[in-house]
């Protein structure tokens, strides 16, 4: 048979980690390779080998059987090897034409073929189906339409190989399918693919043979075919995974968060809260169903207290909170994983001890006085490392250093150890892999069990679906349906989230 | 290589890189580089009186630097230290000028009054900065210009009888040390150079080892999460160009009460401030790297006065090799590019 790629025995190793250790990576022509492991298992590293970003410290690249050496990425270019990046690499100002031939723009005397540019750019865009505006400009179109401007870049360049970085992570339902029709046109065309992932449902949908690496360890390649997700799960995390996250029925006690028709105004003025209702109680997790951008942001900014109340009240444990600062409502009880774990959640340049005492720095012991104690922050620090099985060199790494799976248990690890009566988690799981995600569901409903409120939002349905005790479905700043999770369908959900009213509720269901 | 052996490697390579560029310039127009440096050398530490001289001159340096670096470690650009020294020195002098105490409460009183003046100077672009978003590089700039104009009036019209220079400051508020003086035959040497490792040591004591420190860097880093930690994001922003600016003052406090003993009109700027961006620079950001920078600012400055004398070397040269290392110091990448692949050669 033969490979077009074959990456033979591959270590790379960083100060103080082996990020690839004996991997073996052999893409046939023609075929969908995927490559699964775990956030921080080592793909991104050994792609970047491939790439000619890294230089690994042992092992053979052979490209067409052919051994090479892949030392800068203009070489893996020329070997006919492009990459679209996980985090796109386009000039927004600029058009799709602009960026995808810069740096390689056709000459007319001193200046830019533009018209042969443009043409060739059309040309190639119609023989892929990728049916994208040459002339537009980037910072004008779609997430799923500039990725495409990446694909077209490295077919521009002449690619056989094409890699894609965790392709699917920023794409709506609708462009992932589409997406998938670009592969096929692609292997059709007589390219191939390589694959980066951990959604194993992708995996079983398109690819034709998958490498598992673990801890920076190849595990094994194996046909597509015949295998369930479960295997997949298992090779990769290293054991039995729960897809149903396991819990108890709750046990709800008195209210801990009461919020009472709140309206919150967004950046831009306009009132993004209206009327709002909700209760969460002890030893209960209340999951926040809703499409992206009907409030859900700014009902957490308004109970964090980054974000000022235009009227209402929030109630913690009958505390009024809505007038407080972060800091006092912080002291109150309240716990937030934030969205943005790179925004909010972290200081990057810290490092990662720093960041596990970033609310609690002032209090005893990780300060006397003002002076800070460095020795108890670093305890802290390591104690929390242990137990969240965070994967990191040392506690004095810098967190921008981490991968994003262990830069989230770090932040979920400091939430949860000041063991705060209201737990808020904004999309906890979001770019993580299976194991990560059983993992965080599992301290979420360890929290309820103690006796705590949790407060979910996630755009994931079956999340929602899975750990809440209750869902509140928002709809334009409204809480506009409370259902139990058990009684519920992902059709139901999805057609309140889309603004219809519910069954039964004395009106006709308008879709 | 670890970082931090990589962190003193390239400053130190960009000196030598510096120096290296400007024997050839002097090559180059005819001069003879190695009796060039040495004059310099002599100029700087020949005898007692020259180092007496340079320690003077690192003084000041010294606060310039630690002035930018501590903005510049809480995510801000203090480009306004050279207006911040000079009201600090004038405000020192006014402050030794107008009272009558006795020395141990009217020199500390002096000293900080330079302080907060420079202090006050930081504070209004942090303020602004703070309350309306404006860009702090600036409103810094344009107090420079303020800040000298102003206190050229007030040396004119309000400390002086319409003279050009105030008079000297009494020794209950003077900075000069007849011990420092003749142990260095002489030269201008005073005790601001104790208040200045004084300074750096505070420096380095609060942006690392207190809560206050933690605060200002993790807002220098990331607001967003400073915000959502519970730190207050705009006292920050003040502090950072309020504790900034007083170490700017500080700076003028010892040229007022130390080396000149009164302020003067100034027809330009003193330079002081902007040189202490590139000591900054130079030093890292860091205090230990803020002194060594300031030593060799110093050295160079006070040992160019030599240069033309002994080996006809005009000292713009000195000010080409000081931009030189500056511009090797800038473009540290290309070191620290040609560091990795030596590295990587070696193995």
């Amino acid at each position: 048979m033969e490979y077009v790629i074959e990456m033979l025995n591959i270590r790379k190793e960083f100060p103080g980690i082996v990020a690839n250790d004996n991997i073996t990576l052999q893409l046939k022509k023609g075929e969908i390779h995927a490559l699964l492991g775990e956030n921080g298992a080592g793909k991104s590293t050994l792609m970047n080998v491939l790439f000619g970003l890294y230089q690994p410290e042992k092992g053979e690249i052979k490209v067409k059987g052919k051994s090479v050496k892949i030392t800068n990425p203009n070489i893996a270019n020329d070997l006919g090897i492009g990459m679209v990046h996980q985090h796109f690499m386009l000039v927004d100002p600029f058009t799709v034409t602009e960026n995808i031939i810069l740096g390689m723009e056709p000459k007319k005397g001193l200046t830019v073929n533009m018209k042969k540019a443009e043409k060739d750019v059309k040309e190639i865009s119609d023989r892929y189906g990728l049916r994208v505006d040459p002339s537009a400009k980037i910072a004008d179109i779609s997430v799923g339409m500039q990725q495409r401007v990446e694909i077209l870049k490295t077919l521009y360049r002449g690619a056989e190989i094409l890699i894609f970085d965790e392709p699917t992570a920023v794409l709506t339902p609708q462009e992932i399918k589409e997406l998938t029709q670009i592969f096929r046109t692609l292997i059709s065309e007589g390219k191939s693919i390589v694959l980066i992932t951990h959604k194993l449902k992708e995996i079983i949908e398109v690819c034709d043979r998958v490498t598992v690496i673990r801890k920076g360890v190849g595990i094994d390649t194996l046909d597509v075919q015949g295998t369930t997700p479960n295997d997949l799960a298992s090779l990769m995390v290293g054991r039995e995974v729960l897809f149903k996250t396991e819990k108890t029925a709750a046990d709800p006690k008195e209210p801990v968060l009461e919020i009472e028709k709140l309206h919150v105004k967004d950046s831009r003025g306009i009132t993004a809260v209206k009327d709002l209702d909700l209760t969460v109680r002890a030893g209960e997790i209340v999951g926040i169903a809703g499409v992206d951008g009907n409030g859900q942001s700014e009902l957490i900014e308004a109970i964090t207290g980054l974000k000022k109340v235009t009227s209402g009240s929030i109630k913690l444990n009958g505390k009024e909170l809505s007038q407080l600062k972060p800091r006092k409502i912080t002291e109150s009880g309240v716990g937030h994983i934030p969205q943005d774990r790179h925004k909010h959640g972290l200081v990057l340049d810290f490092p990662i001890g720093d960041n596990m005492v970033l609310q609690t720095y002032y209090q005893s012991p990780y300060s006397k006085g003002s002076i800070l104690n460095n020795k108890e922050i670093n305890k802290q620090a390591k104690k929390l490392i242990a137990e969240f099985d965070v994967r990191t060199p040392s506690e004095f790494t810098e967190a921008r250093a981490l991968s994003g799976g262990n830069q989230q248990k770090a932040i979920i690890g400091r939430e949860v150890d000041r063991d705060p009566d209201l737990l808020i988690a904004a999309q906890p799981t979001r770019g993580l892999d299976v194991g990560a995600i059983e993992f965080i569901h599992q301290r979420l409903i360890d929290q309820r069990d103690k006796g705590k409120a949790v407060l979910l939002i996630s755009f994931e349905l079956d999340e929602v679906i899975n750990v809440s005790d209750k869902i509140a479905v928002i709809y334009e700043g409204r809480i506009v349906a409370i259902v139990d999770p058990k009684e519920t369908t992902e059709q139901e959900l999805g057609l309140l989230m889309a603004g219809s009213k519910r069954k039964g509720a004395g009106e006709e269901a308008n879709v | 290589m670890s970082s931090r052996l990589q962190a003193i490697l390239v400053p130190v390579i960009s000196v030598l890189l510096g120096l290296i560029a400007g024997a050839i310039v002097m090559l180059v127009s005819g001069f003879n580089p190695i009796e060039g440096y040495g004059a310099l050398l002599r100029g700087a530490f020949g005898d007692t009186f020259y180092i007496g001289e340079t320690i003077r001159q690192i003084t000041p340096y010294i606060f310039a630097g630690l002035a930018v670096a501590f903005a510049f470690r809480t995510g801000l650009f203090n480009i306004g230290v050279e207006g911040q020294l000079l009201v600090g020195w004038i405000a020192s002098v006014w402050v030794g000028l107008a009272f009558d105490l006795p020395k141990f409460i009217h020199l500390p009183m002096a000293v900080l009054a330079g302080a907060a003046a420079g202090a006050i100077w930081g504070f209004v672009p942090g303020f602004l900065k703070a309350r309306l978003r404006v860009h702090e590089v600036i409103v810094t700039i344009m107090m420079n210009y303020i800040a000298l104009h102003l206190v050229n009036y007030l040396v004119r019209y309000v400390i002086s009888d319409e003279q050009n220079t105030t008079v000297a400051v009494p020794p209950s508020a003077s900075l000069k040390s007849p011990f420092l003086e003749n142990l260095t035959d002489f030269s201008t040497l005073h005790n601001g150079i104790f208040l200045a490792l004084a300074a750096a040591i505070i420096f380095w004591v609060v942006l690392e080892k207190t809560t206050t420190g933690f605060e200002l860097r993790s807002v220098g880093f990331n607001q967003h999460a400073s915000e959502y930690a519970g730190m207050n994001v705009n006292r920050n922003i003040v502090l950072s160009m309020v504790i900034s600016g007083a170490f700017a003052g500080l700076g003028g406090a010892m040229e007022g009460l130390g080396t000149f003993g009164y302020g003067f009109i100034h027809g330009a700027f003193s330079g002081v401030g902007f040189d202490g961006i590139a000591v900054a620079l130079l030093g890292g950001n860091v205090a230990i790297g803020v002194i060594l920078a300031a030593a060799l600012f110093g050295t160079l400055k006070v040992g160019a006065l030599n240069m033309p004398i002994e080996s006809g070397v005009p000292t713009e040269l000195v000010e080409i090799v000081i931009a030189l290392i500056i511009f090797f110091v800038a473009s540290s990448y290309i070191i620290r590019y040609l560091l990795n692949r030596y590295k990587k050669g070696a193995k």
